[in-house]
């Protein structure tokens, strides 16, 4: 918007528009919904650890153990640790808004509320998880 | 006439990944980046060759393996790039060639050393 | 009533457009008593200290939504903010973030007023009717789909919340998009298939990333953050249906 000028001539500036930049630092909410996606990175480099396995995997077993010794290093295991971390973190902030995402469920006449469905979301997170480690000791037998 | 956005498909991609991540990423981390490696609660051959051939030559493991790895990414990479957004970096036709196309680069690598392994 | 032993630092962001190119803070020390409001420590301040301070208010019980202004960096109603509760100060008052200011705590509401109008807030019937069919019926049931969302004040603490709104102003926005699902979800409307074009844009649903913050500080409850949500799921089954053969085809 122009400045305009008024009838006596004065200059009047137009409606402020303030800055963006680090919008995220001043208010507590949003450094919790930054923490919250920053775990994205924790996924992008599971991922990628991943990728570099199958690869690996595709190329015959010196090479699969190759990859099985890096997975044994220090910093792997820092590495994981942290991705851990980042994990468990998604896992709690997806259950968090995940009744945000989703329309109104009824059951017996009652609108089921956030804290029941998060609460859902978590009990099968932490039965999946045990039920995939429960399968993978199984495995070995 | 506003125009349509084409995020659902990447929305969708995000949805599947970002569940799968929170049903089952934890435990993976757990299993590939720290048990089996220091010899906890699963032997350290857990992830020997002869084993993990077994499980990707079959088609239920190959499913698998490449599900979790694209899924993941392409959760991810929804997410960075709107991440970037936020913190400024508004560069949306380089941002997203960096973000999506980290994830199609991991989902065709996998799909490819999946099936030079064979059935 | 009691007199004031207490005062307050209220802080307030000046801007006078005539005088200054930037925003400026401002203190004054206001009398305090436990039942004052940051609304009525403005109006002290504008009464008896400095006649130049400009606000919006006017039912001073959070029902017209124009007193909306930032109070200690959170989007708040300063007549349902209370001085009590921000001892000892200072209390930091500033115009709603992400909207543009036109002076001291007033903003510029155009934007958001067009944007209201534009997602058609009225009840487009699904066929015509007749005066003698009589009124519509609704189940208590059907009321419940849309209560919560009909409860806006259009107050904007919830775009002064949206950091997506405030990184792109072309951003439908919270409220308008609840106000969008309360019709879309009304059992007496047909004109979903006339709002889906709002949705379906960048700048509807898919500028939203969950941040919630919106439903955070709304005053009423809309919870506008889960209308934007529901409707990415009714915006993405539009984006994929539109692939299928139409009935009858």
């Amino acid at each position: 918007m122009k400045p305009q000028s008024n009838e006596s001539g004065v200059r009047r500036n137009p409606p402020y528009v303030r800055p963006m930049a680090g919008w995220w630092t001043r208010n507590p909410f949003f450094v919790r919904y930054m923490v919250r996606e920053v775990t994205a990175v924790a996924v992008w480099i599971y991922a990628l650890v991943l990728t570099f396995g199958v690869v690996r995997l595709s190329q015959g077993e010196a090479a699969w153990n190759g990859w099985l010794d890096a997975m044994k290093s220090p910093a792997s295991i820092v590495l994981h640790l942290v991705l851990l971390l980042g994990m468990v973190l998604h896992v709690h902030s997806w259950f968090e808004i995940m009744p945000k995402t989703m329309a109104p469920i009824i059951v017996g006449g009652e609108r089921v509320s956030a804290e029941r469905i998060q609460r859902t979301g978590w009990t099968v997170a932490v039965v999946v998880t045990v039920l995939a480690l429960a399968l993978a000791v199984w495995s070995q037998s | 006439m506003k125009k349509r956005s084409n995020a659902p498909f990447f929305w969708l991609m995000f949805g599947a990944g970002g569940m799968l991540s929170a049903l089952l990423g934890t435990a993976l981390v757990f299993i590939t980046g720290l048990a089996t490696p220091l010899g906890m609660v699963l032997k350290p051959d857990f992830m020997a060759y002869g084993r993990m051939m077994a499980f990707a030559h079959n088609f239920i493991g190959k499913g698998f393996v490449f599900v979790v790895i694209a899924l993941f990414a392409w959760h991810a990479a929804h997410r960075i790039f709107h991440s970037l957004h936020d913190v400024g970096i508004h560069n949306g036709t380089v941002a997203k060639l960096l973000c999506y196309g980290s994830a199609l680069v991991m989902t065709v690598v996998a799909a490819y050393s999946l099936l030079r392994i064979g059935f | 009533m009691a007199e004031p032993t207490q005062t307050i630092e209220i802080q307030v962001l000046r801007y006078r457009p005539e005088q200054e190119t930037e925003p400026v803070w401002q203190s004054y020390q206001v009398p305090f008593t436990e039942d004052m409001s940051v609304l009525q420590g403005l109006q002290y301040i504008k009464d008896e200290i400095d006649g130049s301070v400009s606000f919006r208010w006017s039912c001073r019980m959070a029902i017209c939504g124009s007193c909306g202004m930032m109070i200690n960096r959170k989007p708040s109603l300063s007549c349902q903010t209370f001085l009590r509760d921000l001892l000892p100060g200072p209390v930091k008052v500033e115009a709603l973030d992400h909207l543009p200011i036109e002076r001291d705590l007033v903003v510029s509401v155009e934007p958001f007023v067009k944007k209201l109008e534009s997602i058609k807030p009225y009840i487009i019937p699904k066929e015509a009717r007749a005066l003698s069919e009589g009124e519509y019926l609704q189940t208590p049931a059907q009321l419940e789909k849309i209560e919560q969302f009909s409860s806006c004040i259009n107050c904007m603490l919830c775009y002064a919340a949206c950091p997506q709104f405030g990184l792109n102003p072309e951003f439908t926005g919270p409220g308008v998009l609840a106000l969008l699902h309360r019709y879309n979800a009304d059992s007496r409307d047909g004109g979903r298939a006339e709002r889906m074009e709002i949705l379906n844009a960048e700048e509807g649903v898919w500028s939203c990333t969950a941040v919630g913050y919106c439903s955070e500080v709304c005053p009423k409850g809309v919870d506008p953050a889960n209308a934007v949500n529901q409707n990415k799921v009714n915006s993405a089954l539009d984006y994929f249906i539109r692939f299928l053969p139409k009935k009858g085809a």
